[in-house]
């Protein structure tokens, strides 16, 4: 009887007051989506990390020599080079931990496979315009600028190199990117957070107005605390659950429309949010919600109902 | 009618004791009770008399633990309310059954929901409350008016489901603040005969009035205070 008695009570003080509930309700679902978006986010982008670090690498491109002024770069320059780079691959302290020479042919068909939608850009690019160049792993990739300084005598006509390129680096920028993205959504939900918390405060606040007869009387014929204040506390988590069920909602439609509906054609460079992330959401949100909500609530209490 | 049985003092203690209690309100000039002992025996009817602001309704409020007391102890069914942890507080009151001037009644419940409230929310199972509810709505004399909301019965009959309400739970102990306050003169006898059964249960009430009429004819024991201090404490009393 008592948790019917309770139930009851949630459930009518959640429609008594149904404008402000369901403005608690969509704020709270709001912060808690952006919260869900941005964990996501930040799963997402450790796990391109993961993926991308694997294949990148510091890349020595030869000279092709396109144009009159530039030249190509001879075998004198590239045994030079690959010396370096084999001297650098022992010692007590190795720079590099393996390099590959990629010839005209194998930066062809690169192209070719990197450019597979329009195929037309590979045949009409001659084999002979791509660069030669080595690819480079690095022991650590954290030691590229040492790599760089080392390697920048060669980034000249009679070393024979027309750049040196970190493709982590290149890769950093649109993490950064990211990651400015993912700050941005975690500071909303955070500001909007805080306005849920406040619909808590003032929801609690008129219930406990709307019920102060029903308090005294159970304060007087000595109810116990907790039986006091669960009603209220419980309305106010059950508005929280509700929002991190809308939030759930809201990320799976996301992942839907979005993500894999207008940006599957960027599949490629973003890769793919995997549902079990998604759904890892549904009790990360519901136990923040019904957390926070019940927390504000029960403080709230303290000060709207005197014991 | 019957006078309470005062050779029960020897063997058992009191079951409420004010012993040199002291209320001094926050910002307050004169203490409301000022080293007040007074001790209330099982099955007791007492008086507390006096005009307002004298100190009764401190009293009260000091037996339901709503106030501490600033010095001295506050004694009820053997225990120091005054230094009770507030987690026991509300087991301790229900103990204590209250009836007061403006009734309380929630106004969108029957009478027989009132009474079934005070059961409800202290964990007795509706069974328990259909059994119960019905038989204690008979005994203050409502029989039949159970489905009555509180604007649908009188000030008397408003008053009776209060009282049902305070003793549904059969408390050692009965508090009416005024209970007769808002109530005519023949409507306050008709409350009083009812609290003077309940009295007959066993269980002691303590009355806070201002109403000499009442006073005078029950003939109990009657507790004078003014200004915070007790001036006369006597059984069988009458009003000044």
């Amino acid at each position: 009887m008592r948790f019917k008695y309770v139930l009851n009570e949630v459930v009518v003080g959640l429609w008594r007051n149904v404008t402000m509930t369901i403005a608690m309700i969509i704020t709270m679902a709001v912060s808690l989506t952006l919260l869900g978006a941005s964990l996501l986010l930040y799963k997402q982008v450790e796990r391109m990390q993961d993926v991308y670090s694997q294949d990148l690498s510091t890349i020595l491109f030869f000279r092709v020599g396109d144009t009159p002024e530039t030249k190509y770069a001879t075998e004198q320059q590239k045994q030079a080079i690959e010396a370096a780079l084999r001297a650098d691959q022992t010692g007590p302290n190795p720079l590099v931990e393996t390099f590959q020479f990629e010839t005209k042919e194998e930066a062809h068909q690169n192209l070719a496979v990197l450019f597979s939608s329009t195929p037309d850009l590979a045949r009409l690019t001659p084999t002979e315009d791509m660069p030669e160049s080595y690819r480079v792993r690095l022991t650590d990739p954290n030691r590229f600028d040492e790599f760089e300084a080392k390697y920048q005598r060669f980034v000249s006509d009679e070393g024979g190199l027309e750049f040196i390129l970190d493709q982590r680096r290149l890769l950093q920028k649109v993490f950064n990117v990211l990651g400015s993205l993912q700050n941005l959504g975690f500071i909303i939900a955070i500001v909007q957070g805080v306005a849920a918390l406040m619909l808590v405060i003032n929801t609690i606040q008129v219930a406990a107005y709307s019920k102060r007869r029903e308090v005294a009387v159970m304060k007087l014929v000595g109810a116990s605390n907790w039986f006091i204040q669960a009603p209220f506390v419980l309305e106010a988590v059950a508005a929280g659950l509700i929002g991190a069920i809308i939030a759930y909602l809201t990320l799976v439609l996301a992942k839907i429309y979005i993500f894999d509906g207008a940006l599957a054609s960027l599949s490629q460079v973003i890769t793919e949010i995997p549902w079990t992330n998604v759904h890892l959401m549904f009790p990360v949100l519901a136990f923040a919600g019904a957390l926070v909500s019940s927390i504000t609530g029960w403080i709230a209490l303290r000060f709207y109902i005197k014991v | 009618m019957v006078l309470a049985p005062l050779t029960w003092r020897v063997d058992f203690p009191p079951v409420i004791a004010l012993e040199h209690v002291t209320k001094t309100y926050p910002k307050a000039q004169r203490p409301s009770l000022s080293d007040v002992s007074v001790s209330i025996d099982k099955g007791e009817f007492v008086f507390f008399i006096g005009p307002s602001g004298s100190g009764k309704s401190t009293i009260i409020k000091l037996l339901l633990r709503e106030i501490q007391p600033t010095k001295g102890k506050v004694v009820v069914n053997g225990r120091d309310v005054g230094s009770m942890r507030s987690w026991r507080i509300p087991h301790f009151r229900r103990s204590i059954g209250c009836v007061f001037q403006d009734f309380r009644l929630l106004p969108n419940r029957t009478a027989y929901e009132n009474v079934a409230f005070a059961l409800e929310v202290i964990g007795k199972t509706q069974a328990v409350a259909r059994r119960v509810v019905p038989e204690v709505l008979e005994l203050v004399g409502l029989g039949g008016k159970e489905h009555r909301y509180p604007q649908e019965l009188s000030g008397g009959e408003q008053q009776r489901v209060a009282v049902a309400r305070a003793f549904v739970n059969r408390p050692l102990i009965l508090l009416a603040d005024e209970p007769t306050g808002n109530l005519d003169p023949d409507t306050s006898i008709e409350i009083m005969r009812l609290l003077d059964r309940i009295n007959r249960t066993g269980t002691t009430v303590v009355m806070v009035t201002h109403d000499s009429n009442i006073v005078n004819q029950m003939r109990r024991r009657v507790v004078e205070i003014e200004a915070g201090k007790i001036v006369r404490d006597q059984p069988r009393g009458v009003y000044g």
